[in-house]
């Protein structure tokens, strides 16, 4: 398959999680939808190593796995912390920093 | 042969990635993510990035999943309600208009690389062995940057999710602390139930 096709499945993929970040209120799926955009990114620069013959697209897309792995901890952290602390796991009641 | 296997990962992919977003329940939003995840794989074999597929499948479909379930599992993903107002119409315009754009920054550009099927096959391409040789001399310095971040990432998690709260004191636990008590409690004389009220 030509190269281009891969590039737009990786648009078509970033604009799902794009569009989902935007519209979901539940912190946990809009993680869910980073990590959407993020595998997006990973395709696309897979798509370009194989494009080029260069493995370094490669080692892009590995370490932006670990990036998205260290963003989930730290995410879900929060997460974890909301709810111990009784708020409301909904992006659009926390706004206490809303002024 | 390689079109069909090309065009079932693809469905599969994006099917996973609607699901992720249109499903109401947190916890099949996820079960869709392996899915496509695992499409992912598939697409990233047929790339020739065979270390690439095996640690998506091994630590993001397995490890990162596995957190994800539990998270969910905790926190009790209720259904929540739709989004109100602007964003609801306007997320979705975003997104269409998103599309249309990096549609057109991708095939209307003039790359000529992008039609063909990209560079001869050499054995060896994508290889774990390929990948390591080049963590190591090439990119080393990514490679510790990445452990560096990880730990921090790992005791940023602990810190924040940990049962006590940050610099509030624990009220339950200094009443406890502080309540009278009776001078032989903890004594000899009360572990041996010698009964004697002072």
């Amino acid at each position: 398959m030509a190269i281009g096709w891969y590039l737009v499945v990786s648009a078509l993929i970033f604009v799902i999680g794009a569009a989902g970040v935007l519209t979901r209120r539940n912190p946990l799926v809009i993680l869910l939808c980073l990590e959407l955009m993020l595998n997006a990114a990973n395709l696309a620069l897979v798509a370009f190593a194989r494009l080029h013959g260069n493995a370094d697209g490669q080692i892009f897309a590995l370490i932006i796995m670990v990036v998205a792995a260290c963003e989930v901890t730290v995410g879900l952290g929060l997460i974890v912390a909301m709810y111990r602390r009784k708020l409301p796991i909904d992006v659009d009641e926390l706004n206490e920093l809303n002024g | 042969m390689s079109a069909v296997f090309f065009f079932l990962a693809a469905i599969g992919a994006l099917a996973g990635a609607i699901g992720v977003v249109m499903l109401r329940n947190p916890f099949y939003s996820v079960l869709s993510l392996v899915f496509h995840l695992i499409s992912l794989a598939a697409l990233f074999l047929l790339l020739r990035a065979e270390f690439v597929a095996a640690a998506q499948v091994v630590v993001y479909a397995g490890a990162v999943m596995v957190l994800y379930v539990f998270v969910v599992a905790y926190v009790g993903g209720g259904e929540e309600l739709p989004s109100g107002g602007g964003l609801r119409i306007l997320g979705p315009l975003f997104a269409l208009v998103l599309a249309i754009e990096l549609c057109i920054a991708m095939l209307g550009s003039a790359l000529k690389g992008i039609s063909g099927k990209g560079a001869p096959y050499v054995p060896g391409f994508g290889s774990p062995r390929q990948i390591g040789t080049l963590f190591l001399t090439k990119y080393l310095f990514p490679f510790e940057v990445a452990s560096l971040l990880l730990l921090v990432a790992a005791i940023g998690a602990v810190v924040l999710a940990r049962r006590r709260r940050g610099l509030e004191p624990d009220e339950e636990f200094e009443t406890a602390l502080h309540k009278p008590v009776s001078r032989r409690v903890g004594s000899m004389a009360e572990s041996v139930g010698a009964r004697r009220d002072s």
